[in-house]
């Protein structure tokens, strides 16, 4: 009994130290985005909100903000809309080929980014499609289509192909059926691939590294090359920020758009 | 149970768009195909442009040579690879980052096993919360979470501010801008995708087992080695080649944290593309880091059909 509860109380302190490894980073910047200090230090100096009033001054961060904003929300739509189509054929039609389509739409995920970056910065160099939004646009397609063909060929999977064709009896052609009966279906896991999408492309680093320039700059670009050479607590107060916005996208896409009611159902 | 992901042949070609377009009969047989095509097109074309496209021009860079100040000699030879390949210095990027890539995938898996293995099995109240808790820092930048371990490693960091306290040390602790402290910060950065692996990993884990095995007398340290351990092994070594391949391209850890004295192949290859302008070498390091990445991928399927033979050995292999 003794050393039951023993081994008990010796497992939940591993767990615990585990759980504090884990967070450690998360749970340091947080500390340190209200610090006074103008470097990073510890112990943090005194509270303030200073750090927070310096992310919205620092012109980069805004920019930057505006450009991966702007490029995932353009991103996240291009690979709905190719995703979707790609997604429908897989999943309800039968053709010659369809496994091996189907992994080609899955390969993305294998390639190394920094590999994929160099790849997009050699072609799109000459063009020059280098610096500017279509071409960071393009550089993150690539990998989020994978994502969007996931999740609504999950959502196509589960989904009663009965439906569609009791429309397709009904005399409803195939893009009504596909607006009236197919749309409301997937909806949930297309918008869940579109977030997704969304939160990849705005945090994609490494490619975008390779494709972006002087002028168009995305957030963990501009972040990136701040913190190599300075070092005080606004990349952590706007660390903090970014956490918040996409908790907010999240809870909002799943309360507004009933993404949970939808799935339960 | 799970096979082997088959090997993909290689693609059949798609039916060309040449058939009739009028609708008879035997285009009408054709339906599917012809309606399938129509709709990977979109697709299709989107992967081929952002994605196959560049792939194809890293190969054929690779075979190119670099001249004097960022030129390239277009050209069809194998001298940028003999040229990567005799450099003792290229050599020990490749031996840095196989070895950063065992060492956090080592203590990746050690540092989540117990985690997953507890999310898997818990059946308290907050295991939605610790759930959320272990997959959330996935929603963080891996910059900010970077930065973070730069702020707890640094020389005036948390870990040698607090030693100093203490009284425990004397100077602070090399940990950052060296191996340790990409390590360190790596190990946790992966840590969650890790969790994941496993846990969806874990699917044979059965509680009836385990009671089986209880009640009959097994004490729980044989219940952990003979039952759980080998059933969680597929989900481990799942997550160990998904690890293994994360951080083998892993860029921003490396540059941040290692402060420009850890060279891997991904900053190696960025520094010779953006830097030096010599995109030949940086293609063939590329190449380089694919040939890593075939063998890593080999080694695991290799030691998945083993895994595989061990569960079913002795069993007549029913079809």
């Amino acid at each position: 009994m003794i050393t039951r509860r023993l081994t008990r109380a010796v497992w939940a302190l591993v767990l615990t130290v585990l759980y504090l490894f884990l967070l450690a980073p998360i749970l340091i910047v947080l500390v340190e985005s209200f610090d006074t200090s103008t470097y990073l230090r510890f112990p943090p100096e005194g509270f303030s909100l200073d750090a927070y009033r310096q992310v919205f001054a620092n012109d980069a961060f805004r920019e930057g903000f505006k450009v991966s904003g702007i490029t995932a929300a353009v991103t996240a739509l291009l690979a709905m809309v190719t995703g979707v189509p790609a997604a429908l054929a897989l999943s309800r039609l039968r053709f010659r080929g369809r496994s091996a389509i189907e992994a080609v739409f899955l390969s993305p995920l294998l390639v190394p980014h920094i590999v994929l970056g160099l790849a997009l910065l050699l072609i799109m160099a000459p063009i020059p499609l280098t610096d500017t939004y279509w071409g960071l646009i393009l550089a993150h397609l690539g990998v989020t289509v994978p994502y969007v063909v996931r999740t609504v060929s999950a959502a196509l999977v589960s989904a009663d192909p009965r439906a569609e064709e009791a429309a397709r009896t009904l005399g409803a052609n195939g893009l009504r059926t596909f607006w009236r009966i197919t749309l409301p279906t997937i909806r949930p896991g297309l918008l869940s691939g579109g977030v997704i999408a969304f939160l990849l492309s705005f945090d994609e680093t490494v490619i975008s590294l390779f494709v972006s320039g002087q002028h168009t700059v995305p957030l963990p670009v501009a972040v990136l090359q701040y913190v190599e050479y300075r070092s005080d607590p606004s990349v952590a107060s706007l660390s903090v920020l970014l956490v918040l916005l996409s908790v907010v996208v999240v809870v909002l896409v799943e309360r507004g758009l009933g993404l949970r009611r939808t799935l339960r159902s | 149970m799970t096979a082997a992901p088959e090997a993909t042949p290689p693609a059949p070609p798609t039916p060309p768009a040449t058939a009739p377009t009028v609708t008879t009969k035997a285009s009408r047989r054709r339906g599917p195909a012809r309606q399938a095509l129509v709709l990977l097109v979109p697709g299709l074309l989107a992967l081929l442009l952002t994605y196959a496209l560049p792939l194809v021009w890293v190969v054929r860079m690779s075979l190119n040579e670099s001249g004097e100040g960022g030129l390239i000699h277009q050209t069809v030879s194998l001298a940028t690879f003999g040229e990567v390949l005799g450099s003792s210095h290229y050599w020990n990027v490749l031996r840095q980052t196989v070895e950063l890539g065992v060492l956090v995938t080592f203590f990746t898996l050690v540092v989540s096993y117990p985690v997953a293995l507890f999310l898997a099995r818990t059946t308290s109240r907050w295991r939605s919360l610790l759930m959320a808790l272990a997959i959330a820092p996935l929603l963080i930048s891996s910059v900010a979470r970077t930065f973070g371990w730069m702020a707890i490693l640094g020389r005036q960091g948390v870990i040698n501010k607090t030693l100093d306290a203490l009284g425990l040390i004397d100077s602070p602790l090399q940990l950052a801008n060296n191996l340790t402290g990409v390590v360190i910060a790596s190990t946790e950065i992966y840590m969650p995708f890790a969790i994941l692996a496993m846990i969806s990993g874990f699917g044979r884990l059965d509680p009836a087992l385990e009671q089986a095995a209880a009640s009959l007398g097994a004490p729980r340290r044989t219940v952990l080695r003979r039952i759980v351990l080998p059933l969680t092994l597929p989900g481990v070594l799942t997550a160990g080649l998904l690890v293994f391949v994360l951080s083998l391209s892993g860029y921003v850890t490396p540059r941040l944290i290692g402060g420009g004295r850890v060279f891997v192949l991904a900053t190696e290859i960025y520094d010779e593309a953006i830097t030096s302008l010599d995109w030949p070498v940086a293609a063939v390091l590329s190449m380089l880091l694919l040939a890593v990445f075939g063998v890593v991928i080999a080694v695991y399927l290799w030691a998945q059909r083993a895994l595989e033979a061990r569960f079913t050995g002795g069993r007549e292999a029913r079809s």
